[in-house]
């Protein structure tokens, strides 16, 4: 049976990639810091779509461990895995990470060293094996630098970034390479918040991102309609948009 | 810390519409948290909003949100025992396990209702006199309570914060996690038997037939008719039906499990029109049906859930909402009760759907659970200019014949009939003043009826129409 590991698989998005992707008829590798979270999400996607499921335990912020957790993703399925979705993130407090070094280089271990380290392990192990896909959630928040979440912003930017060019490193060998860009998902990161707009539920944000990376695709925004926002953001002259709130 | 969002909730009757701090947790941690971090004054637990009043609502204050507390924990196929978040539904429940042979020991008259709201409504279906109420199906639960514990509780276990949370309305804390005993069933079908009754004796003969061979049994009574024919209905009874009684084409599919329609209403309909329509619909159908079928086949969700097949039913009474009316008459009170109350509704004209009577069995365990030994009668009134002269009579009808209404239905009742309806509520007001002390779990109904204590009852009393 085709195995597929979720890192950080206690998040509603997560939740909802594994569920879609088990009934799909995929085996699933729950990996996250949380023990009774990812085994309470393991047991109940075996329960409902009659896959088998896994726990692994995994923490972002220990880039020593990623190889172990990795290697232990790969021996409970069998070596069967042909994918990986790496689905943490930590969004912090801009206000902190201004005044405290310690909250700035947590945004920055969490989104961008710790998925790096991890993806790493992951795309050695595909392209070795000469298929696979991987697919990383980073944020539109990536797209272009703002005041109010820039430290997030340049971890997911450098996600970004850091995922173009392993897409051009494993093209040759066949394994796919997907950045995710949502844009507001419906979970507690957002939950309450004043000035959401075009919120997506996690679970239609799931159905996008799991199709667009068994597809292959490069780069998927959710919901798509994000790509011209971001399009248009990006599109004015540094000038204008330094004087801007937004 | 968490985020909430102010929010106008209701019950299913869409009326109080008040507004609240709605909370979503995404995992159990995060309902204790929210409890202890003092955000609000109070809190109450809230599922699918099904309850008819305002036992899910609590103005001002504190509303935890389950929609996202629902995983399914464990299961043993040997024993049929399920350990779920109480967020779970009992839809997802049988879409998930009726496929494998099991069901549940009660189903109530909805899918949409959360393991949580089942159980601290202690709901009961058509099988209550053989099967009783929904906590004879649950083995344990977790209850989060007032004191910031974190209890597990059993018929062995703590058990009186057992049997008090069991139709505690949710205020003795938030169920977390329940383990329920489903039951195994060979096929999701039914063999149901109908019967037309044209009167109210014939209907309660009707319904006491079934005995063990029926555990299912409802009549559908025509709430307009009036004089020799009151009480006139159709009889429904069921029971599983066994693998080779199916037909052919379902032997090799026994347990397909049907999904009812989805239909959703785009706009409120001016409540005038489903009275007067539903009236006559019923009439035309009972005069069409021929006397009596043995023996038909019938799929689960047809059986039991005939009304979710419209996913927005509470839009079609308009914008002024219902009230759910559910009375229970014990059986030393004959058909006495259940006569006077109908001769009422009738009388008024107001009734909308049929009024569905169903047997009751032997009362539960728990200080607050509805069901007495005798008959129910549940039916939906609209908010039409005069129902709360209307109700009063009705609660007075019920309370001369030693009734009681169901709390997960009542929108409307006070303090002092409570009191009278319930004689075990200081049992239950002892219990919950031990298990939350300072009383950070409330709900609009709690102190509209002085479920916690008698002297909130003056806090915030009556209605808003």
């Amino acid at each position: 049976m085709k195995h597929v590991a979720i890192f950080g698989a206690s998040s509603m998005l997560a939740r909802a990639i594994a569920a879609d992707l088990a009934r799909r008829g995929f085996g699933l590798v729950l990996a996250g810091r949380d023990r009774d979270e990812i085994e309470a999400v393991a047991a109940d996607v075996h329960l409902r779509f009659g896959v088998p499921t896994h726990a692994v335990p995994f923490d972002a912020e220990e880039f020593e461990t990623h190889g172990r957790s990795w290697e232990e993703c790969r021996t409970v399925t069998a070596d069967s895995l042909v994918g990986a979705f790496v689905c943490f993130g930590y969004l912090g407090s801009q206000q902190d990470a201004e005044r405290d070094a310690a909250e700035a280089r947590r945004i920055a271990d969490v989104n961008f060293t710790g998925a790096t380290t991890l993806l790493l392990w992951a795309a050695n192990h595909f392209s070795g094996k000469q298929q696979g896909f991987l697919c990383a959630i980073a944020s539109v928040s990536g797209d272009r630098g703002r005041q109010r979440n820039y430290f997030y912003g340049a971890a997911k930017a450098g996600l970004a970034a850091f995922m173009q060019g392993l897409r051009n490193r494993l093209h040759c060998k066949g394994v796919t390479v997907t950045t995710v860009k949502p844009g507001f998902l419906d979970t507690r990161m957002t939950y309450g918040r004043q000035g959401m707009f075009l919120v997506a539920s996690p679970e239609q944000a799931a159905r996008t991102i799991v199709r667009a990376t068994l597809k292959g695709q490069a780069e998927v925004y959710v919901p798509g309609c994000w790509r011209w926002i971001m399009l248009a953001v990006r599109s004015v002259p540094e000038t204008i948009f330094k004087r801007t709130r937004i | 810390m968490h985020g909430y969002a102010m929010r106008e909730s209701a019950g299913w009757g869409r009326m109080p519409r008040v507004r609240c701090a709605v909370f979503r947790p995404e995992r159990r941690s995060a309902v204790r948290s929210i409890v202890a971090s003092g955000a609000r004054t109070s809190y109450i637990a809230r599922g699918m909003g099904r309850s008819g009043g305002d036992a899910a609502v609590n103005a001002n204050a504190g509303v935890i949100a389950f929609d996202r507390l629902n995983r399914f924990l464990a299961f043993q196929p040997e024993t049929g025992e399920l350990q779920c978040e109480a967020g779970v539904s009992l839809g997802e429940i049988l879409d998930v396990f009726l496929p494998r042979g099991f069901t549940l020991g009660v189903i109530p008259g909805t899918r949409h209702v959360t393991v949580g709201g089942a159980i601290a409504a202690d709901v009961h279906g058509r099988n209550h006199r053989k099967a009783g109420t929904f906590s004879q199906y649950v083995e344990e639960l977790t209850l989060l309570a007032g004191t910031g514990d974190v209890l597990t509780c059993s018929r062995e276990r703590a058990s009186d914060a057992f049997w008090a949370t069991t139709g505690g309305m949710g205020l003795t804390g938030a169920i977390l996690t329940a383990k329920l005993r489903l039951l195994p069933v060979e096929t999701s079908f039914l063999r149901v038997d109908r019967k037309r009754t044209s009167n109210l004796d014939e209907t309660l003969a009707a319904l006491g037939t079934g005995g063990e061979r029926m555990p299912y049994a409802v009549a559908w009574i025509d709430g307009l008719a009036r004089g020799a024919s009151l009480g006139r209905a159709v009889v429904l009874s069921g029971r599983h039906a066994r693998k080779d009684e199916l037909p052919e084409h379902l032997k090799d599919r026994p347990l397909s499990c049907l999904r009812p329609p989805r239909f959703k209403l785009p706009f409120d309909l001016p409540g005038v029109v489903i009275r007067r329509f539903s009236a006559r619909a019923f009439n035309a159908l009972h005069r069409a049906m021929r006397p009596s079928g043995e023996g038909l086949l019938a799929d689960f969700a047809t059986f039991f859930f005939p009304l979710d097949g419209l996913l927005d039913a509470n839009r079609l009474y308009g914008q002024r909402g219902f009230v759910q009316y559910q009375a229970v008459f014990p059986l030393e009170s004959g058909s006495a009760g259940l006569r006077e109350l109908l001769e009422k509704l009738g009388a008024s004209g107001q009734a909308a759907f049929p009024a569905e009577l169903r047997g009751c069995g032997a009362e539960g365990a728990g200080p607050l659970s509805f069901p007495l030994a005798g008959h129910t009668l549940a039916l939906d009134l609209p908010r039409a200019a005069g129902f709360e002269a209307l109700l009063g009579e009705l609660d007075a009808i019920v309370l001369k014949h030693r009734g009681r209404l169901y709390l997960a239905k009542d929108a409307t009742l006070n303090a002092a009939t409570l009191e009278r309806m319930y004689p075990r509520l200081g049992l239950f007001r002892t219990i919950a003043r031990r298990l939350d002390p300072r009383g950070l779990f409330a709900s609009d109904l709690a102190r509209r009826v002085g479920l916690k204590s008698a002297a909130a009852r003056t806090a915030i009393g009556g209605i808003a129409p």
